[in-house]
């Protein structure tokens, strides 16, 4: 298997940067998540590593050969589409078949490695059906067998899930990360949901504006985040941010709790939370409102487990804490993170 | 639907409704009889010279040559005679076999230049495509006319002069626009994801197109076949200024000017060649024509 | 991060090699490459042509000699000059202008006509497609025919309606203004078909939703035809008047098939008189020269063309 990295790589259309210098390197059968909103980029980093997009600076090496100038066939790499791509005019089989036809594999082989690669996919009785007789699906197992059968280096994968509707995308998820833990290739996996990211990723790069923010295990990523983006990109709700002087003040919705169900402990960050509304989702309480002693601007958010029975009344203000070690700081002008300085009390 | 109504509304509500029905009905029914009427004035305007060259290619000649009479009747039984006439006496076959053997050479050249033409147009020249594409189609619009007094001296100067070649060579010089024009339509219309998957499984540029796009574009491809070879028929100054001999030309310049011998004109062949001709090529178009809208709007919209 | 040891599988030379390899998977090679025999043949019998044809105005170039003195601008002084001259490019302005007017009413009505529902559509659209789908010059034989001077169906009528006594005819082709007339005929039954399709795939595309919601809006016919269809489809009819117009302005042969110019000259045409000048009367230069004179007006189309196009590209 082999590693993926790029090297200062930017990409400017018309004008406009859509890749802006990004430098990432995968381990070897590693899971890395490119996760953005759209238009951040991750998806020409994606196309250009498939050799599909050409960098307008900056190299891309895979395997330990740099392969910037070369065309995608020169690469050893699969990719799946968001469409899947298959092709239309060909069976199943015949999809799965033309990766070996270009790989010069000789015809005895073929039979073989299609059953394989179909038997890995548990696609078998599919193999002489056209794409559009397939269901969502089978069309993603289909597009991963005939990216696996010839073996690649590295899997690209570029929201594969999103053509799926929202049942069977849980499913679809958990086989891919099957799929690819019994295979250990290194995978580069682009999405904008959240959700997809936490659920898939060995890491996760955040990228924002064709840059990215910030790069590590899907735990980092979301208890410490490198700056305001990453905090309120990640997670839902994201992570409130209240403005004390020069500096953000942050935390999840879920470690802001009503004093009456943790008690008092030292340390805490006790605020008054005024309460403007509530949703019931069944399994958590949202509730909406401000701490004007810290923040009279800014929306923040309780997530409150069903496990806490408090009640929650409107329009007023009741007492609230967070848990010293789940406050975040940044810095307010930049939102880069910055190291925790004192409790700031009410004043 | 009316079953929960109060019943004391029911009577003035059913007036209305009557009303505002009929009146709507003679709306109808006064719409109908406008379109049945505007349908068989275009039908007549477009259609009636083909109901006489239909109606004259049956008659005897002491029957055509009658003036007076109901045009529409028949004094003489109907006969095919003239029909025949065309087909053994008259050069017409020829004219066919030229036309066809003009129109398969330049349908080969037209494809051949013109599908990697449009495919490099539709995915390989970015945003200079859609110009490029209108500036291609734009020497469609350059007429004959303006082209054929020069021309005729450079075929002249390669020896082509008076042969079925100089027509091959011309022609290309409208079709390939027309052509170009309606496969960039065609190749727009593929996903480009399929062909960028077929480069990622390991085919060069090239060897992806032709693997992948070309089998999906092929009803567009045969579209541009039909038209081609249907334009190269229209055409009538190249073949009148470059050919001489009723062996050497087509049918659109054979029939009105080796049909009449000496000043008679055989005016029941004349109208059977017609016929022969627009009829089959008429429903070909017809069976294609949703197909060339299709690609020749596609070229403008998916821009 | 871990700095990866990077080799380029062999020396710089065969790095170039491979490059060279893939060059034609490169876009900005294979694009002009691919591109390239179409446009170098089109040069070839289109532009090359052209540029001749213009020289050709402006020299005095004969089929029999092969002497090629540019002269000036005495050729098209000469095409002026010629008495014939006003009245050929008047005709040429009248046969287009009158005929396109024609269509583009026609073609909208009948557009509109064939997007309505009615028993033996298919029959009407085969019908109004053959005068497009015949060759050009055996319509217009069917035309002559059809008009001859003695066994003309339209005697009869005109018999019956009273307008020409027993024994009398029309000789539509034999008179001035008739003979104009046959060929404005002519032209607009050709054209129509076309320009027919061009709005008719117009009319189609228009999104349904807007012909809903201006139904809901309780507009009537009427209004939904002039406030709602005809401006949304306005650019598509200017592209089937502008297709009608080049055809119609360049054509010759209806009129060399039909009247032959006459009777004396009557219907005469530019392209009919360049035809007439160089080829049947050998005098290149100045047959280039009559054509040259469409050559302003094509211009106008080509302007138009491209401020159409660049509409299109803004979209």
């Amino acid at each position: 298997m082999a590693i993926v990295e790029t090297r200062g790589l930017r990409k400017e259309f018309a004008g406009h940067t859509a890749v802006d210098g990004i430098d990432l390197t995968t381990t070897e059968g590693e899971y890395l998540v490119l996760l953005g909103p759209s238009g951040c980029g991750k998806t020409t980093l994606l196309r250009m590593i498939a050799g599909l997009e050409r960098p307008t600076a900056g190299d891309i090496v895979i395997g330990g050969h740099v392969v910037t100038d070369l065309p995608p066939r020169a690469r050893q790499i699969a990719m799946v589409f968001q469409s899947y791509a298959l092709y239309p005019h060909k069976t199943v089989r015949k999809n799965i078949v033309f990766p070996l036809a270009a790989a010069r594999i000789p015809k005895q082989e073929w039979a073989e490695l299609v059953n394989w690669a179909a038997h890995t996919l548990g696609i078998e009785p599919l193999l002489e059906r056209r794409p559009r007789q397939l269901s969502g699906g089978e069309r993603q197992r289909v597009a991963l067998a005939r990216a696996l059968v010839r073996k690649p280096q590295v899997f690209l994968f570029d929201e594969p899930l999103s053509n799926l509707d929202a049942k069977l995308r849980t499913t679809a998820r958990d086989e891919l990360r099957q799929f690819q833990e019994r295979l250990g290739i290194t995978t580069i996996y682009v999405t904008h949901d959240q959700v997809e990211a936490m659920g898939l990723g060995d890491r996760i790069a955040v990228l924002n504006a064709g840059r990215v923010q910030q790069i590590g295990r899907p735990e980092e990523i979301y208890d410490d985040p490198a700056n305001t983006f990453v905090a309120t990109f990640v997670g839902t709700p994201p992570m409130n941010l209240l403005r004390t002087g020069d500096r953000m003040l942050g935390f999840r919705p879920e470690h802001l709790l009503p004093l009456s169900a943790v008690g008092e402990r030292p340390g805490q960050l006790e605020c008054d939370f005024e309460v403007s509304r509530m949703e019931n989702l069944g399994s958590d309480r949202y509730v909406y409102g401000t701490i004007p002693a810290l923040d009279p601007e800014a929306k923040v958010i309780a997530k409150l487990p069903s496990t806490i029975s408090a009640t929650v009344s409107l329009g007023r203000q009741e007492r609230y804490v967070v848990a010293a070690d789940r406050l975040r700081y940044f810095q307010a002008d930049s939102g880069e993170r910055i190291e925790p300085a004192g409790i700031p009390g009410p004043p | 639907m009316a079953v929960g109504r109060p019943v004391a509304a029911r009577p003035r509500l059913d007036e209305e409704r009557t009303t505002r029905h009929r009146s709507a009905l003679w709306r109808t029914v006064r719409g109908r009889v406008g379109i049945y009427l505007l349908a068989l004035f275009f039908a007549v305007f477009c259609g009636f010279p083909f109901l006489w060259a239909t109606i004259t290619m049956f008659r005897q000649d002491s029957d055509l040559y009658t003036s007076g009479k109901n045009p529409f009747e028949f004094t003489a039984a109907p006969t095919v005679e003239h029909i025949t006439d065309l087909f053994t006496t008259t050069p017409f076959v020829t004219f066919i076999v030229n036309n066809v053997i003009i129109g398969v050479c330049t349908v080969a050249i037209t494809l051949v230049l013109s599908v990697p033409a449009a495919y490099a147009l539709a995915r390989l020249t970015g945003r200079w495509g859609v110009p490029a594409a209108i500036a291609i189609f734009a020497v469609y619009l350059v007429p004959p006319t303006l082209l054929f007094l020069p021309l005729s001296r450079l075929v002249a100067v390669l020896g082509l002069q008076n042969t079925i070649w100089s027509l091959v060579l011309v022609y290309p010089g409208f079709t390939i626009p027309l052509s170009v024009w309606l496969l960039v339509g065609f190749f727009r219309s593929v996903p480009p994801d399929i062909e960028e998957q077929a480069q990622v499984d390991g085919y060069s540029r090239l060897g992806a197109m032709v693997r992948t796009v070309l089998p999906l574009v092929m009803p567009g491809i045969f579209t541009v076949v039909v038209f081609t070879f249907t334009l190269t028929m229209q055409d009538f100054i190249y073949a009148l200024s470059f050919t001489s001999s009723p062996d050497r030309t087509t049918i659109s310049v054979g029939v009105p000017t080796y049909l009449i011998k000496g000043d008679v004109l055989f005016w029941q062949s004349l109208m059977a060649s017609a016929m022969v001709v627009a009829i089959p090529v008429a429903l070909v178009y017809n069976l294609f024509l949703r197909r060339f809208i299709q690609g020749f709007t596609l070229g403008a919209v998916k821009g | 991060m871990t700095e990866t040891a990077v080799t380029e599988s062999a020396g710089p030379g065969a790095a170039s090699a491979r490059r060279r390899r893939y060059l034609l998977d490169r876009k900005g090679v294979l694009g002009p490459l691919l591109l390239l025999p179409a446009v170098v043949y089109l040069v070839a019998v289109v532009g090359y042509p052209l540029v001749l044809a213009i020289m050709y105005a402006f020299s005095d170039v004969t089929v029999g000699s092969n002497r090629f003195d540019l002269v000036g601008f005495t050729t098209f002084a000469q095409a002026v000059s010629d008495p014939q001259f006003p009245k050929v490019l008047a005709n040429t302005f009248i046969i287009t202008g009158v005929s396109q007017a024609l269509v583009v009413v026609l073609c909208t009505v009948l557009a509109m006509l064939l997007r309505s529902r009615f028993r033996g559509r298919w029959f009407l659209r085969f019908i109004v497609l053959m005068p497009w789908t015949t060759p050009v010059a055996l319509g217009t034989i069917i035309w002559l025919w059809m008009l001859d001077s003695i066994f003309t169906p339209f005697d009869w009528f005109a018999r019956g309606l009273g307008v020409i006594g027993p024994g009398e005819h029309l000789n539509m082709l034999g008179h001035d203004g008739l003979a104009m007339g046959s060929v404005i005929a002519v032209q607009t039954w050709r054209v129509l078909p076309l320009a027919t399709i061009i709005v008719l795939a117009g009319l189609t595309s228009i999104p349904h939703d807007v012909h809903e919601q201006a139904q809901v809006d309780g507009a009537g016919f009427w209004r939904r035809l002039f406030g709602i269809e005809i401006p949304l489809i306005a650019p598509v009819i200017l592209v089937a008047v502008l297709f009608g117009i080049v055809f119609t302005f360049t054509d010759m042969t209806v009129v060399f098939v039909l009247t032959g110019g006459g009777p004396a000259n009557a219907t005469q045409v530019l392209a009919s008189l360049a035809f007439y000048k160089g080829i049947n009367g050998g005098n290149l230069s100045g047959g280039a020269a009559d054509a040259l004179f469409m050559f302003p007006v094509l211009l106008i189309m080509a302007v138009v063309t491209l401020r159409w196009s660049a509409r299109l590209g803004a979209r």
